[in-house]
């Protein structure tokens, strides 16, 4: 793999990332429980997808084939989707969405603040604005995550059953693979193992503020550096693609 | 002060055109006439989120579904805008949305038409939110002040929507044959329903009298229907779209447009829960509700323990 | 009839636009605690960069006057014309005053 190659990659897999997580929250527009939240989660939708299209317009340059956003976003299948398999998880109730995002925007928030530093300028920027977006996503969760914890007797046992359930995906956001470590050794990426700890001591706190245990089974599932995933991506890529590959010639 | 002095300095302070505040003595009926019409306009924002919704997921483009997403989060901000303005009244939101739930509130009945095809995301916003902003813009004035205040920031954020909208339906319109069809086709469908927004004619309009002596309403349904009209011939045609009104046609003494009859057993079927939609708009909204009841029951507990902390430092 | 399904109490909203100007209120919104109040504030009213600055308070904390009372409590301050700058007569040419 060229140079060229490992970093279109890199972004391809944050876009995707980014991409996929707006798309999970825009469905909840007009499914919240709460006027005011629907706003709030759709806000974050608009982070995400910001996110998504910085990455994807600049692994497009980067490739160099005149590739835009949207047929990088559109025209490719679940197989050569990237994004962290926690972001395709469906949304389920909202102690299964917050934590999904929860687990994500602990790991966003330390991810970006390393990235900033990338030699990179374009990934150094886009970091500095995700940075902030990243913080503001977090305490969302995290208040959610302490609300919830710490409210009923059902919505405890709710977030807890959440948190067992999302466990296992978490491990997949700090595995490190050759295109990883290549761009880690090169100052533009980042070594996303040396995340680990401070991520855990976030978790372990708010889980603590929030009455939650953190689940005992450590068995770590992987595969969207390969374009493995679940089975809830395909579903969603059929519907979020449908209209865009329905007409190809068409601008919109 | 007995209530007929009463009453009339309201009315004295009504023709001055100062605006009434919430703690403000007034009529009964005028109370009553302001809650009925403010929380009518909130359901229509927030039931009006969900044929735009209906899209979001399968938005075209990476720009298209922000810009749509980024529209109905407003639609959903209107909706606050006006709950709150209406909750001053001295009612409270549950309640307001039980009413929605049981349907003795209601909402604009352009909502129970379904939105089809990416082109309607485009008529949505510039006819439907097109035919919102007269009404609106209109109510800028209304007497009662948190209304008429909420009405002018919600103005201030609709013109994105018509705009938005107009840019959609322009592009298809100009796009390939397919996309053009689409755009036709979405006017087609969506044309007579939001004349129909303006409701009855003036001559069928029970509610107008008390409306327009309290300025509530300040101009007729007939007044704005027309201006309306008058307004949008000229962008269809710009774009190479056809009105579907055979009658209508430019009378230059009236410097206005003729145009021909609203199918008014339309208007009233959808209106009595007729339309392809109107099951499910509320349904939908009730299940989400009703879902998420577990999450404000958490949200509340959490604040009483957290107020009961607070008492034991 | 009553009902409650818990949409949480209302509280005001005070936005500051910018740096150095007064806090104003905007309106309010709904919420169980503060951390949720400002944040519903924050996406309610400040989504176009209208604000630098966010005050939330529980409306029930809100003291108002009475409508029906403004007569004695504004009026008697109309005709305290002294307390304008105008009302005082300068000597003709002075200037800086």
């Amino acid at each position: 793999m060229t140079a060229q190659e490992i970093l279109f990659q890199y972004c391809l897999r944050m876009g995707d990332t980014h991409n996929v997580l707006a798309h999970r929250m825009g469905e909840w527009c007009t499914n919240g429980h709460i006027l005011e939240e629907d706003i709030a989660m759709t806000n974050i939708a608009l982070d995400h997808i910001g996110t998504s299209r910085a990455w994807l317009i600049y692994g497009g340059d980067v490739e160099g084939k005149g590739r835009t956003e949207d047929d990088l976003a559109f025209h490719r299948d679940e197989r050569s989707y990237f994004n962290m398999l926690i972001t395709e998880l469906p949304n389920g109730n909202f102690a299964d969405t917050i934590a999904r995002n929860f687990m994500f925007d602990a790991f966003a928030l330390l991810y970006y603040s390393e990235l900033a530093n990338s030699s990179d300028e374009t990934l150094a920027g886009i970091a500095q604005k995700a940075i902030k977006e990243a913080k503001y996503h977090l305490k969302h969760s995290s208040n959610w995550m302490v609300r919830l914890g710490d409210g009923t007797e059902e919505s405890h046992q709710k977030m807890q059953i959440a948190i067992n359930e999302v466990w296992r995906f978490t491990g997949n956001m700090f595995e490190m693979d050759d295109i990883d470590q290549n761009l880690a050794d090169a100052g533009i990426g980042v070594d996303c193992e040396k995340l680990k700890d401070a991520w855990m001591s976030t978790i372990v706190n708010t889980l603590k503020d929030a009455t939650l245990t953190i689940p005992e089974n450590n068995y770590m599932l992987t595969g969207s550096k390969k374009g493995v995933h679940t089975e809830a991506l395909g579903h969603m890529l059929a519907e979020m693609q449908s209209l865009a590959r329905a007409y190809p010639d068409a601008k919109w | 002060m007995t209530e007929e002095q009463l009453e009339k300095n309201f009315q004295d302070r009504i023709d001055a055109e100062q605006k009434i505040e919430p703690r403000e003595w007034m009529p009964e009926k005028y109370r009553k006439h302001l809650i009925r019409q403010i929380s009518q306009h909130a359901h229509s924002e927030v039931i009006g989120m969900q044929p735009e919704g209906n899209w979001i997921t399968r938005a075209p483009s990476m720009r298209a579904k922000m810009v749509l997403m980024a529209k109905v989060q407003d639609e959903a901000g209107h909706g606050l805008y006006l709950y709150s303005a209406c909750e001053t009244l001295g009612i409270n939101r549950d309640e307001l949305v039980e009413q929605l739930h049981t349907g003795k509130a209601k909402y604009a009945s352009i909502f129970n038409y379904p939105t089809l095809n990416w082109a309607d995301m485009g008529a949505v916003g510039w006819l439907v939110d097109g035919a919102a902003i007269v009404n609106q813009v209109s109510l800028q004035r209304t007497s009662y002040g948190p209304y008429a205040r909420g009405m002018v920031k919600i103005c201030k954020e609709e013109s994105f929507h018509q705009r938005q909208g107009y840019e959609i339906i322009a592009a298809m319109a100009k796009g390939t044959p397919q996309q053009k069809e689409m755009a036709q086709d979405a006017l087609n469908r969506f044309w007579w329903p939001s004349l129909m927004m303006f409701g009855p004619h003036d001559s069928d309009s029970p509610n107008s009298g008390n409306a327009i002596k309290w300025k509530i309403k300040r101009e007729s349904n007939d007044v704005l229907r027309q201006r309306f009209i008058d307004k949008t011939i000229q962008q269809a045609e710009l774009i190479g779209l056809t009105v579907p009104d055979e009658d209508l046609k430019w009378n230059e003494e009236r410097q206005s447009y003729d145009w021909g009859e609203i199918d008014w057993d339309e208007f009233y079927e959808v209106i009595n829960g007729n339309g392809l939609a109107n099951r499910q708009r509320v349904a939908q909204h009730k299940k989400a509700h009703d879902q998420g009841a577990w999450v404000r029951e958490a949200a509340k507990a959490y604040a009483v323990k957290q107020k009961n902390k607070e008492v034991l430092v | 009839m009553s009902v409650d399904n818990n949409q949480g109490e209302l509280w005001e909203v005070f936005i500051q636009s910018k740096n150095n100007l007064p806090y104003k209120h905007v309106g309010s919104v709904h919420a169980t605690d503060k951390e949720m109040a400002l944040q519903n504030a924050r996406d309610l009213y400040t989504r176009r960069g209208e604000g630098r600055g966010i005050w939330v308070v529980p409306s029930q904390y809100i003291v108002a006057s009475d409508p029906q009372e403004n007569a004695e409590f504004f009026d008697p301050s109309e005709d305290k014309i002294y307390r304008h700058p105008t009302f005082y007569v300068m000597p003709e040419g002075s200037k800086n005053i």
